[in-house]
């Protein structure tokens, strides 16, 4: 009779929520409205700037599109890895579900490293920021010198909207990393942080930027010490609702940003 | 607590049971797509209104397919779904208060 009284079955211990769904999704849901409105304030930012400036420059060039279009094409298959991935965990099979993570990963760095690259090219181009580390090399007279002195907002919006998504791919990547690895993951995220620190110039921003790989080494270790477990199904569709979300948010900073300031010659 | 992990993995389990694989390789060749068609007219040189009408038009449509099938809202219950997306519209639809000052400042003229 205690037994009886012990026992449960499931549909007793998990009953569904108002929303349908349980909480732990509808907790990422919430945080993804709350950031959509952050990524949207930027967006509108940028085009309140384009909007209220006669001469707004559009410097980008067949190149930079053909670039941008194949971070795009990364974006979108990494989504595509990403739900073969929840299939897989939630089919039970964990070694698919490992690989397809680590798939969506290695597009998700594609990403990362193919924007750093621009990023890098337009700053030594002459387009930075007053808080980027002066350059000691010839950049004056170039477009994008001229671009960042007649019109510092094309500066400070790109830089502050692409940043702001590069760095949420970057935690999405770690995101993802925990979730496959756990804890064999630190040590390769903290090869990824001497990598980037040791291997990019002082006068990078990538150089400082760098430095957030360790502090999200130090967080996932303190995590994974405190709560070691399992990831299951729910987890790895809950990672999964982050990843698409930041490819949702490059669906409106691509043509934004890059289509509506290029020129083709 | 393994009840409880036990039982919400079965609830994810029945959420996705109508996933087909295929469906999800489509909707990933209808994105490039639209993809490929939004850097086309990139390359026509369109008049910037047009263009950007298009290209809004376009990204609205990636938007509900990337939320519809990939983050799997197609499946939810209505409540969640009316929920979340009347209040992500209305509030992004209210930062729009903002661009009749961005227009009075060009016709201001102010620097």
């Amino acid at each position: 009779m205690a037994d009886a009284t012990l026992l449960h079955d499931t549909t007793a211990v998990y009953e569904p929520s108002l929303f349908g769904t349980y909480s732990k999704k509808i907790g990422m849901w919430l945080f993804l409205l709350s950031d959509s409105l952050t990524f949207g304030a930027l967006l509108y930012a940028y085009s309140y700037g384009r909007i209220s400036t006669p001469n707004w420059p559009t410097p980008f060039h067949s190149e930079s599109i053909v670039n941008a279009t194949i971070m795009t094409a990364f974006l979108l298959t990494s989504s595509l890895t990403m739900v073969l991935a929840v299939r897989a965990s939630v089919q039970g099979d964990a070694k698919a579900q490992r690989l397809w993570l680590l798939a969506t990963m290695a597009c998700g760095m594609g990403f990362v490293i193919l924007h750093g690259r621009e990023w890098s090219k337009l700053i030594a181009e002459g387009l930075t920021l007053p808080v980027f580390p002066k350059l000691s090399g010839p950049a004056a007279g170039s477009e994008f010198a001229n671009v960042a002195q007649t019109v510092p907002q094309f500066a400070a919006t790109f830089f502050g909207l692409t940043g702001m998504h590069m760095l949420h791919v970057t935690l999405g990547v770690i995101y993802l990393g925990v979730i496959a690895l756990r804890r064999n993951f630190i040590p390769i995220l903290l090869a990824f942080w001497l990598a980037a620190w040791l291997g990019t110039p002082s006068y990078s921003p990538f150089h400082y930027g760098a430095h957030i790989l360790l502090v999200a080494a130090i967080v996932c270790s303190i995590v994974l010490w405190l709560k070691p477990k399992v990831y299951d199904s729910s987890d790895v569709e809950v990672a999964g609702l982050y990843w698409h979300f930041v490819d949702l948010v490059w669906m409106f900073i691509f043509p934004l940003v890059y289509l509506m300031s290029a020129k083709i010659l | 607590m393994e009840a409880f992990q036990q039982a919400i993995a079965e609830r994810v389990a029945e959420q996705h049971r109508h996933h087909g694989k295929s469906q999800f390789f489509w909707v990933w060749a209808a994105l490039l797509v639209m993809t490929a068609i939004e850097v086309y007219l990139t390359y026509q040189n369109m008049q910037p209104v047009r263009m950007l009408t298009i290209l809004m038009g376009l990204s609205l449509v990636k938007a509900a397919l990337i939320i519809g099938y990939f983050m799997h809202m197609k499946y939810e219950i209505s409540r969640m779904k009316w929920l979340t997306m009347c209040s992500l519209v209305a509030c992004l639809a209210l930062m729009m208060i903002f661009f009749p000052d961005a227009l009075r400042i060009v016709s201001l003229g102010v620097k």
